[in-house]
């Protein structure tokens, strides 16, 4: 069900590559996976995003982003918001993950581990300064509704975990 | 309007996620701790999203030119229709969490239900929201088991708020005009089917929180109706203060 796989016109990815996460900066809409169609028809780009949570307020900075990178390339840009199918976390590409950890913030595990590290009964998530899984969730609840909070037991580190969201 | 009783619908469904998202934002850097702060108003921030995403849906229905602002500000108190439940104001952190326990079980028992319905938009909102509020069914119900099993003074204040707000849970389960049409037309959720599983999830958590569970059987409804509590005109002159005092303004 969430295999669903963007439209992209391979002509389009280069402006789109240009577009970032403004609360996650390191990760461009295509390694978050919100993009779900991006067409080209008489000039004009019809993109269709989709939110990663109802209320995640990055999405209408991301929809102006959008329309301004593709001002800046001459393209009129018409961003429409998509609900269906809903947006999953399978969607961060792999190489959205590895910046994801650079950048600090500990990429989603699959389902079946996340449950265990969010309810504090398995230590599975790795801390992204030294690696130790010796870790705990501080709150289910981090700084943006897509993350939840951890702090590592070795090195003291408080650091985020972007929430498995399938 | 054509659509109206699918349009009173979705307000019925939204207006929860609305009222109980405000109460939640009232909270903004006033939790008792960092992280619970956050998250509460991740929380909210979730709820407000829900809502946005019903009321584009409804405004859309109506040939009238509303916007989903107009929705959310310019109704008076007697066209909410929220369960009484979530208009209950703040009174203290333990209260919240019994608030969002109560409500948090019964969201996510109906949006499972609400994915199976006819209409494909509501299913698409459903869809979404699930994964959301199964998150926050996990949060309040850890912080009634560590309340309720915790100190002395924790405990007690949690039951008492368990007991204050027992009366407004069967209010979840009643059936408006609009449910009932909506159920028949296999898009609206029948409400009643829900309420075993409810009451069951409900104590089994209360029990391993060593809560006793209230025996009263009085329950107040009315909001689902417009008919709200003393708290409801407070709570809406804060919601609406922006719209009220200038009004069109726009961001």
């Amino acid at each position: 069900m969430t295999e669903v796989a963007p439209h992209i016109e391979p002509h389009l990815l280069d402006i789109l590559e240009t577009v970032s996460d403004p609360e996650i900066p390191v990760l461009t809409v295509l390694d978050l996976g919100v993009i779900r169609e991006a067409v080209e028809v008489d000039g004009v780009v019809r993109i269709k995003l989709t939110p990663t949570y109802s209320g995640c307020p990055a999405m209408d900075v991301m929809s102006d982003d959008l329309k301004t990178a593709f001002e800046k390339a001459g393209k009129k840009a018409i961003v429409k918001l998509v609900l269906a199918p809903a947006w999953s976390s399978d969607w961060i590409s792999e190489a959205g993950k590895k910046k994801m950890e650079a950048y600090g913030i500990a990429a989603p595990l699959d389902a079946t581990a996340d449950k265990e590290a969010l309810l504090g009964e398995a230590k599975v998530v790795a801390c992204t300064n030294c690696g130790s899984k010796n870790t705990r969730l501080v709150s289910q609840f981090g700084s943006t509704a897509c993350k939840a909070l951890f702090q590592c037991n070795d090195c003291q580190e408080p650091f985020d975990y972007f929430k498995c969201l399938t | 309007m054509k659509q109206d009783t699918l349009y009173q619908y979705i307000l019925g469904i939204a207006d929860n996620s609305l009222i109980l998202g405000q109460r939640l934002g009232e909270l903004c850097g006033h939790g008792p701790t960092l992280e619970t702060d956050i998250a509460i108003t991740n929380i909210s921030l979730d709820l407000i999203g829900q809502t946005r995403s019903y009321y584009q849906y409804a405004a859309g229905l109506s040939d009238e030119g509303i916007t989903e602002d107009d929705i959310a500000f310019l109704r008076k108190e007697r066209e909410y229709r929220n369960v009484l439940l979530v208009e209950q104001p703040n009174t203290h952190f333990g209260y919240v969490m019994v608030r969002q326990f109560f409500f948090d079980v019964f969201h996510l028992l109906f949006l499972k239900e609400l994915q199976q319905s006819a209409d494909e938009t509501l299913v698409a909102i459903a869809n979404k929201a699930v994964k959301e509020v199964g998150y926050h069914q996990r949060f309040s119900s850890d912080w009634i088991k560590r309340l309720g099993d915790g100190t002395e003074e924790s405990h007690q204040k949690v039951q008492e708020a368990v007991n204050d707000l027992w009366r407004y849970t069967d209010e979840l389960f009643y059936m408006t005009e609009a449910d009932k049409a909506m159920f028949n037309n296999d898009i609206g959720v029948d409400l009643s089917h829900l309420k075993d599983t409810y009451y069951e999830t409900i104590t089994t958590v209360l029990s391993d929180a060593t809560l006793a569970v209230p025996d009263n059987t009085y329950f107040q409804k009315g909001g689902k109706d417009g008919i709200h509590t003393e708290h409801m005109g407070y709570l809406l002159s804060d919601l609406q203060y922006m719209q009220r005092t200038y009004p069109n303004m726009n961001w």
